[in-house]
């Protein structure tokens, strides 16, 4: 029985449709295995009465959506309606919302079944899972003859833990800086963030407004675009989400990509990178090449930029985002001394409820929109946005179809070992990540190697803007050709 | 650019956090090295450049100036940390 969770969505939604398997049966399975997982701490609160309720429903109905009676988890920044929603902060210690996000919602009425939330770091901000007031999420994967626990990544590394370790058949994820992407190259999962503003906003935690885009992970290309598909769509409340019609990406699954155009950014070759990240990249490209691909070199000038950039303009919104955060209206307040007033209340539930990075970014965003400083760093920042997507535009115009580069500068670090490093070494993490968010472009992380030490190892492809189906194709050839097959060894 | 006690004083005030005393030095110098990896932007030449204010080239949607929600106190307050009375409880703001 215990197998069934390691099915895939799209085996599991054949076998539902032929009457094989049912969905109670597939749902037991998953919260059998998320009860012998707590070590991995990926699901942080778990639903197990309301996953068998919607198991059932699934069971019953015979017209269901494309995830009918799929078992998935949620991270812990959608709002789900009754079920607790806190980012992995303290200060939404408590806080049940009263309303469904527009991405849950659309899952739902697909017939998901949702086993609970996920772990993450703390409002998304953090690339190793070790800001969450949950503590850290584990990666099931392990170096090959070292104990230590690593990381699964960040921000959405409950959700990369819980894929990669078959707790369920696919996971939501959100992406500002690379928070869907990189950690699922540290588990040898696939994920992808979507072109920004074709998946809603609504009902997510805001961190980025600007950046934020929400998708799947999942355990394969295929998986990804049967799940994309579910989640996105125009949402009246959300005015960034884009009136587009969602095209069938599983439809776009060809295999064929013989004639496309294959650019390899220069500046994504940095100093002192590892041998294994060179050899993949190159492995990869290979295997494009060999698919009938045409292989180019390519320039994308501002790249060294984008993670300065980033940090102001994600720190500034997180800023203006997070000031809703007060004590007032939901979650935690402060415990008061006699005489303080509102604005003591502000600052010491802001104090409690906020960890420290979270601490650390809403005052650079502060400091940065502060009156005498916002041209100089603020709207410089956004200048060099503009000329980061230009890169983009012209190399697509050149007749560019996808762009390859590695996931990752490394494999998954231990827990612990950024600790005591400058938050910049922490950051560099997103470095082949984080252009594709100011350039608001769909970007595809797939597993295409192990490391010497027996660690997985991604590949990223870029695709242009609304293009995901393209883009999946290009990604699914790719992982035709790498078939990458490794799992971790169970230890948890 | 680096970042005086002073000025880390101010920009948590602004941001309305709390910060004991005693960490305003470790402050201070975390926004320095992070100020100090931001500045790489001066090196970029951004002439003529708009500053980006949409990432896609959508105008942004309007809807109809109509009331569309509402009529929900008790969903409204169902997570406030303090409710009296069917309000938001908070400290004595006007003396």
């Amino acid at each position: 029985m215990s197998d069934l969770s390691k099915m895939k969505i799209s085996e599991a939604r054949d076998a539902l449709n032929k009457g094989y398997l049912t969905s109670v049966e597939l749902t037991e399975a998953c919260l059998s295995e998320i009860e012998k997982s707590v070590s991995l701490n990926a699901f942080v609160h778990r639903t197990p009465e309301l996953a068998m309720d919607m198991a059932s429903a699934a069971d019953a109905n015979k017209d269901g959506g494309d995830l009918n009676g799929i078992p998935l988890g949620i991270k812990d920044l959608f709002c789900t309606k009754g079920v607790p929603s806190q980012a992995a902060s303290g200060i939404l210690a408590g806080f049940k919302p009263e309303y469904e996000s527009t991405v849950t919602s659309l899952l739902f009425a697909s017939g998901a079944v949702m086993l609970g939330k996920l772990n993450m770091d703390e409002f998304a901000m953090g690339s190793s899972n070790e800001t969450s007031v949950y503590g850290n999420a584990i990666n099931p994967w392990k170096l090959r003859n070292d104990a230590a626990e690593l990381t699964p990544g960040g921000s959405s590394g409950g959700s990369a833990s819980a894929v990669a370790a078959d707790l369920c058949l696919g996971a939501t994820g959100t992406d500002t800086g690379g928070s869907i992407r990189q950690p699922a190259a540290f588990v040898g999962i696939t994920g992808i963030k979507p072109t920004y503003g074709r998946v809603s906003r609504w009902g997510i935690v805001a961190f980025a407004s600007s950046l934020d885009q929400a998708g799947p992970m999942t355990k394969d290309v295929r998986d990804a675009a049967i799940m994309l598909r579910a989640m996105s769509g125009h949402d009246p409340k959300d005015s960034t989400s884009a009136d587009l019609t969602v095209p069938d990406f599983e439809a776009a699954l060809t295999g064929d990509i013989r004639g496309k155009v294959i650019g390899i950014p220069n500046e994504y070759r940095m100093d002192g990178m590892s041998v294994e990240i060179e050899k993949l990249w190159a492995d990869g490209t290979a295997m494009l090449k060999d698919a009938g691909a045409e292989i180019r070199n390519i320039s994308l000038p501002h790249t060294k930029y984008a993670l300065p950039a980033y940090y102001v303009i994600a720190s500034a919104e997180a800023s203006s985002n997070l000031a809703r955060y007060d004590g007032v209206r939901f979650g935690h307040r402060a415990k008061l001394s006699a005489g303080d007033g509102i604005t003591e209340m502000y600052e010491k539930t802001r104090a409690e409820g906020f960890g420290r990075e979270v601490k650390r970014r809403v005052m650079i965003g502060t400091y940065v929109l502060s009156a005498g400083f916002y041209d100089a760093y603020y709207n410089r920042a956004r200048k060099v946005r503009a000329l980061i997507k230009r890169d983009f535009e012209n190399v697509f115009s050149d007749g560019i179809d996808a762009i390859l580069t590695p996931a990752t500068p490394s494999a998954a670090f231990r827990l612990g070992e950024m600790t005591d490093a400058d938050p910049v070494q922490m950051y560099l993490n997103d470095v082949f990540t984080v252009t594709v968010n100011l350039a608001g472009l769909p970007g595809i992380v797939l597993p295409a190697g192990l490391n010497k030490d027996g660690l997985p190892l991604g590949l990223q492809l870029i695709g242009r803007p609304w293009e995901e189906g393209d883009l999946l194709n290009t990604a699914y050839t790719l992982e035709r050709a790498a078939q990458f097959v490794a799992k971790p060894k169970r230890w948890w | 650019m680096s970042i005086d006690i002073q000025t880390a004083r101010r920009v948590a005030k602004l941001a309305r956090i709390a910060v004991s005393e005693s960490d305003f030095p470790e402050l201070a110098k975390e926004f320095s090295a992070m100020l100090g990896f931001i500045e790489q932007l001066n090196e970029v030449d951004v002439d003529g450049i708009e500053p980006m204010t949409s990432v896609t080239p959508q105008r942004l949607k309007r809807r109809v100036d109509i009331v569309n929600d509402g009529g929900q106190p008790i969903e409204i307050l169902a997570n406030a940390p303090d409710v009296r009375e069917g309000f938001f409880a908070v400290p004595k703001v006007v003396e």
